[in-house]
């Protein structure tokens, strides 16, 4: 039992991963129609701003400048790298999707992959191919609750990946913003002829889904402090393959899919021999998709969907 | 930067021009080295030239290569190969038929080893790579040997290890599924640990895919399973995840690793976790004793640096083509003859005391020898632990 209980908590610490992930992919998708393939690649950068920021603030502190405690060095990298990697998707927006809004949906989806290679590429050129190591802010401390090993690095990597979910669910629900959003969701040509500025609500799809993938970014970085260029790739298909089981457009379907996607392939690993991991977890999706083809939360293919 | 070695090997073979050795009687012995002065990996060229070039200080102080109750004395030809194989195979091409060296050195990088070796067996001139771990170097080449162990010569190192050091009899492996290294390493380990122990006796056979970054499920499995050790022979930058994972995760046993885990990088990515592991590799520079630590020291003393795998490497082969020039007892003047005698000796090494371990020579030129298991101390070195022979 403390071996399912143990695979639980490790579910929930991987699935926390791709819910943030998908969560940017289905909203742009449900405000552009589009998926914004870089999407994986800016989650790797939003990784590498994190890694520069806080290595930034630990020298300082170390220097005497501002004695910072690791706590404190965490929110603010979190704050800054969010605000950066949200700058940077902004910037994608307006250089790799505007100007192809009208164009072909393979054009802008090929943008991204593009995007996605200038990405991983100018990292490699900026830091090169050594990997790099994220400072550790917060000691590890591990507890044993009956047999099942938890640590405070992982109860804080879901409830903060939690918490941004809840956060951006309450925005869009009870906001200005987040109903001008749901309006352009619905239907963008017809809600910008109501004076709501479908350029402003684009930008700010991307800049709160690179914001997200920023979070999630660094929460990754303290799981698996061992960054390189080339990280957000595979991953980035993952959590785009939770975003789809979500229901394209979905955000919280989005959110739940990751979670799911996180245990399909952990209790895959329990169960059957780990060399067949992705094989069966990846199958156990294909069939789920044969059956809803929608995916949990989507609405039925309509003439709205282009993709 | 660059002209530097070459004025320095200008003046070595005008040195030995011009001293009165290379005018006696004896014709000398030429030595060639075709390692990558330039190129991408310039610092394994480095350390093969300067290792070569201390070696010949002590031959010559002896006053040459007693071969036959005859003092044979002995010329270095440098080749740079670029890093490159093309400029190997030009290499080796030009040191056998232009230069008509008795035996080659080198090249050290397989990616090079393995098309000179070839040219160098088709022209049946002997030819030892220091550093070369691929099979394919010495496979079927009668004139190819190499100065290291094989890659998948580890896995029953590091089982006997085990064995010998913790006495343990259940063993679990985490590899990657998608390397030939990783993959090679892992079903030697599990073969030869069930050897020892009996069949099942690898209680967790658990893989992963190259890029993979959560190894949680694969480990909780370990875990629970009865495994008293994990082997894991990944690269250094996953090694870096696996360990303070499985921490994480409770798993207080020890993790063993091999050649692959020894990078600078591994204590500076994995921190203190990794801190008390082992590993095995070709050589360890702290903590070595006897002739292994009189190397070190003359090379640090001599070149400003601790001496890597590759110099240590190279001061055995060429010892080795000593020792086999030596056992001929006597050379005829006549190259293809002299060639095949030194092949014919250094088949028949037995026992040879290397620095980076005892070696004897298999059928297809690859040594057997001991494995040196490393561990990680607590500020970060790689320390000599034993000698692990399979």
């Amino acid at each position: 039992m403390t071996y399912f209980f143990q695979n639980v908590v490790n579910a929930l610490q991987w699935g926390s991963f791709y819910a943030l992930i998908a969560l940017g992919y289905s909203m742009v998708y449900s405000i552009l129609m589009l998926f914004n393939f870089a999407h994986g690649d800016i989650f790797m950068v939003g990784a590498y701003i994190g890694f520069g920021v806080a290595t930034l603030l630990v020298a300082m502190s170390a220097g005497g400048a501002i004695v910072l405690p690791g706590w404190l060095i965490l929110i603010l990298t979190i704050l800054i790298s969010m605000f950066l990697t949200a700058l940077l998707g902004m910037f994608v927006e307006r250089v790799g999707y505007r100007p192809l809004r009208d164009a072909p949906r393979a054009s802008a989806a090929i943008t991204g992959l593009m995007i996605g290679i200038i990405l991983e590429t100018g990292n490699l050129w900026l830091l090169g191919a050594r990997r790099v190591s994220f400072p550790s802010l917060i000691q590890t401390v591990t507890y044993d609750v009956g047999g099942v090993i938890l640590t405070n690095k992982k109860i804080m990597i879901v409830l903060v990946a939690l918490a941004f979910m809840l956060a951006l669910h309450l925005f869009v629900r009870h906001s200005k913003w987040g109903m001008a959003m749901r309006a352009m969701a619905f239907d963008y040509v017809v809600v910008p002829l109501m004076g709501v500025s479908i350029n402003t609500i684009a930008r700010m799809t991307f800049a709160i889904g690179s914001a997200l993938a920023a979070v999630a970014g660094i929460l990754f970085s303290i799981a698996y402090p061992v960054l390189d260029p080339y990280m957000g790739i595979v991953f980035g298909w993952k959590a785009f393959v939770a975003a789809i089981l979500g229901g394209r457009g979905s955000i919280m379907g989005a959110a739940l899919a990751g979670f799911l996607l996180g245990f399909i392939e952990i209790f895959v690993a329990m169960a059957f021999p780990s060399t067949l991991r992705d094989l069966i977890a990846y199958s156990i999706i294909m069939v789920i998709l044969v059956f809803r083809p929608h995916g949990f939360f989507g609405e039925p293919y309509s003439a709205k969907l282009r993709l | 930067m660059r002209k530097i070695p070459y004025l320095l090997v200008a003046a070595l073979v005008a040195g030995m021009i011009c001293s009165p050795l290379a005018w006696s009687k004896t014709r000398p012995i030429k030595v060639g080295i075709n390692a990558p002065i330039t190129g991408d990996n310039p610092k394994v060229g480095e350390g093969t030239k300067f290792a070569a070039e201390m070696w010949l200080e002590d031959v010559m102080a002896a006053g040459g290569i007693m071969v036959g109750g005859v003092r044979y004395p002995v010329q270095l030809v440098i080749e740079d190969n670029e890093y490159k194989p093309e400029s190997a195979v030009k290499a080796t091409t030009k040191m056998v038929i232009e230069d008509e060296v008795l035996v080659l050195v080198g090249p050290q990088a397989s990616s090079q080893a393995v098309p000179a070796g070839g040219v160098a067996d088709s022209y049946a001139t002997p030819m030892i790579s220091p550093w070369s771990t691929n099979p394919n170097t010495t496979k079927d080449r009668p004139y190819v040997f190499r100065g290291c162990f094989l890659d998948p010569f580890q896995g029953p190192v590091v089982a006997n290890f085990i064995k010998g050091e913790f006495g343990f009899t259940r063993a679990a492996v985490l590899y990657d599924v998608a390397a030939d290294y990783s993959k090679g390493l892992a079903e030697e380990f599990k073969k030869a640990w069930e050897k020892i122990n009996g069949p099942g006796s690898v209680v967790a056979y658990e893989s992963f895919t190259t890029k993979d970054t959560d190894f949680s499920s694969q480990l909780t499995k370990i875990k629970n399973s009865t495994a008293e050790v994990i082997f894991t022979p990944q690269y250094y930058s996953e090694v870096a995840l696996i360990v303070p994972q499985a921490r994480d995760l409770g798993w207080s046993k020890p993790i063993v690793g091999s050649d692959s885990w020894g990078s600078a990088d591994l204590v500076k990515l994995c921190g203190p976790a990794c801190s008390g592991l082992f590993f095995s590799t070709h050589y360890a520079a702290a903590g070595a004793a006897g002739a292994t630590k009189e190397f070190i020291d003359r090379y640090q003393a001599k070149f400003g640096y601790v001496p890597d795998d590759v110099g240590a490497l190279t001061w055995d082969s060429l010892r080795i083509v000593q020792k086999a020039i030596e056992n001929t007892g006597k050379l005829s003047g006549k190259i293809e003859q002299d060639r095949k005698a030194v092949r014919d000796a250094m088949a028949k090494i037995k026992e040879f005391e290397g620095i980076t371990g005892k070696m004897t020579f298999t059928e297809d030129g690859d040594p057997i020898k001991c494995a040196v298991v490393v561990r990680i101390t607590e500020s970060g070195e790689f320390a000599f632990h034993k000698s692990v022979c399979p």
